[in-house]
């Protein structure tokens, strides 16, 4: 039996390694997921039954890899004795059988084709980050069901469904051709901001993701570092350095203008801005890079008023440019508020009201309610709060809202 | 984590079958079995006689009362319990598509185990405070 102490190891690599362990059992096995899931499962219990009569081996990764390679051969035996492609694949698995694991670099690329699979765009949206969050990163099933608040069920449904399609098509495991680079990139970048985000605001379960997109956002940039990779991964770096001064310990939110900005963690500032940097010095950024560099101007600021609000306008007018977008427009009109006066931000916030494409979104009611009461116009102030309690859905905003209309009277 | 595996089949259907279909259904599943158990993954499990053998025990004016059954309303019925040892519900599934009893057309539900440990802490926390007093 093994022991408690050995279970905690061994749940351990399985969250640090499993993801590149299967990565490179599924190029072993010539891109079959299923197949290299279960020979990666059934060597993960292998070190269950072994390890405690031998210890945990010096290199427990190309232990469990070639522990992966036998069982996968043992899986093809049992199921496959009719199948031509299978005794294919015994042959071709065998003489390589007792041979040293491959590089450490090689097993990153193979990390990331199988990215690229989980972040198919002929899968859903919500599959690609269930199964990028499952398949490269280790959680489990249940673990990402209770990050994004739907019952196990479902989950569990939502990657058998994806598996079947990643089958059914046949998609391909491998980094795109460079002509289609930049567009599946795009749709990688966008689900590890998917993951980012679900972990933005809640509680440690919810952190967790955080934790894992900016691990995700290092792998990217080691194996593909582009001027967007670094953008984003410096973005999420300096919206996680405010984690601590974003709530209280009642778990109220606080906006960043009221945040205590000696709880901003420096280290994770100091990595944000430099990618940042490096990033804007290309010249060849987009929107993960520009909104990276308005959290900078933040992150370099000591207060609210002494923010340069002026590069905060002209970054969200670029920022405009490439990714046109009303939510965008909103922030540009609390930073013009900031930097020209209210009464400017407010007719911005009004015009874009009267498109109807915010009228449903609590943050612009939000929004216009705080100018309107700094600009003293407290029964405006309080419609609008009341609004915007009205649509909002997350409990912390509500509380939230609750307490900015309490303190109106 | 544990996985409770209720498999379901239908008497009626599998009455038709001769002997020679039903061993290759048994030795198939149970050469299943014990490929769960060689990997560490079958964690217990029984097959149930059928519902005709089962008795209800139950509370009714002060006396445990028994009654006959319960008869199946549905034509399926309970077969048999399989504890699975897996990572996560995918891994179980995983697991459980493999079966071949699925192809001889049982279908089973898949529950995780609740974690009692919060739970039963707390119980023995009030029986040793009830002890003491």
């Amino acid at each position: 039996m093994p022991s408690p102490d050995l279970r905690r190891i061994v749940d351990a690599l399985y969250r640090s390694d499993s993801g590149r362990i299967l990565a490179t059992l599924i190029r072993w096995l010539g891109g079959d997921l299923e197949l290299a899931e279960e020979a990666m499962h059934e060597a993960f219990a292998a070190a269950l039954e072994t390890w405690p009569e031998t210890g945990v081996p010096d290199k427990p990764r190309p232990w469990l890899l070639s522990t992966g390679r036998f069982k996968a051969i043992d899986v093809i035996r049992r199921r496959g004795r009719s199948s031509a492609a299978y005794a294919g694949l015994v042959v071709a698995l065998e003489p390589r059988a007792d041979e040293e694991p491959r590089a450490v670099d090689e097993m990153e690329d193979d990390r990331l084709r199988l990215v690229f699979t989980c972040c198919h765009p002929a899968l859903p949206p919500e599959a690609q980050v269930a199964l990028t969050l499952r398949e490269v990163c280790g959680l489990t099933t249940e673990e990402i069901a209770q990050a994004f608040l739907v019952t196990t069920a479902t989950l569990a449904q939502r990657i058998v469904r994806a598996k079947a399609v990643i089958r059914a098509k046949a998609l391909p495991y491998q980094v795109p051709e460079s002509q289609d680079l930049p567009a599946r990139l795009g749709a990688v970048l966008h689900v590890v901001y998917l993951v980012f985000n679900a972990g933005y605001s809640g509680d440690a379960t919810a952190a967790a993701l955080s934790l894992e997109a900016i691990r995700l956002g290092r792998l990217l940039l080691d194996l593909l570092p582009g001027p967007e990779v670094m953008g984003l991964l410096g973005l999420m770096l300096l919206q996680e350095s405010r984690r601590a001064a974003r709530s209280n310990p009642e778990g109220e939110l606080i906006l960043l203008d009221h945040q205590d900005r000696s709880l901003w963690n420096r280290e994770q500032i100091a990595e944000g801005i430099a990618l940042t940097e490096s990033a804007l010095r290309s010249r060849r950024f987009g929107a993960y890079t520009l909104q990276a560099a308005i959290a900078a101007v933040h992150a370099e600021s000591s207060s609210a008023a002494s923010t340069d609000w002026h590069q905060i306008v002209l970054l969200y007018d670029r920022l405009l440019v490439v990714q046109p977008s009303p939510v965008v427009e909103l922030n540009r009109a609390v930073a013009v508020a900031m930097h020209e006066g209210p009464e400017h931000g407010l007719r911005l916030v009004d015009d874009l009201l009267a498109r109807d494409e915010l009228a449903s979104y609590h943050l612009a009611h939000a929004a216009r309610a705080d100018l309107c009461r700094r600009l003293g116009r407290l029964a405006e102030a309080r419609a609008s709060y009341e609004k915007a309690l009205s649509l909002a859905r997350h409990e912390p905003a509500r509380r939230f809202l609750s307490g900015r209309l309490g303190a109106l009277k | 984590m544990k996985y409770i595996c209720l498999g379901y089949y239908d008497p009626a259907s599998q009455a038709a079958w001769t002997a020679d279909e039903r061993n290759a259904m048994l030795d198939a599943c149970f050469a299943y079995d014990d490929h769960l158990r060689a990997n560490g993954h079958y964690a217990g499990g029984e097959g149930l006689q059928p519902s005709d053998a089962a008795l209800t025990l139950y509370w009714q004016n002060d006396h445990v009362a028994t009654t006959d059954g319960p008869y199946a309303e549905t034509k399926e019925q309970l077969g048999g319990l399989l504890l699975l040892e897996a990572r996560d519900m995918n891994h179980a599934i995983a697991l459980m598509s493999q079966h071949p009893s699925v192809k001889f057309g049982s279908r089973w539900e898949i529950r995780p185990a609740a974690d009692m440990s919060a739970m039963t802490k707390a119980s023995e926390e009030r029986r040793r405070k009830a002890g003491a007093r």
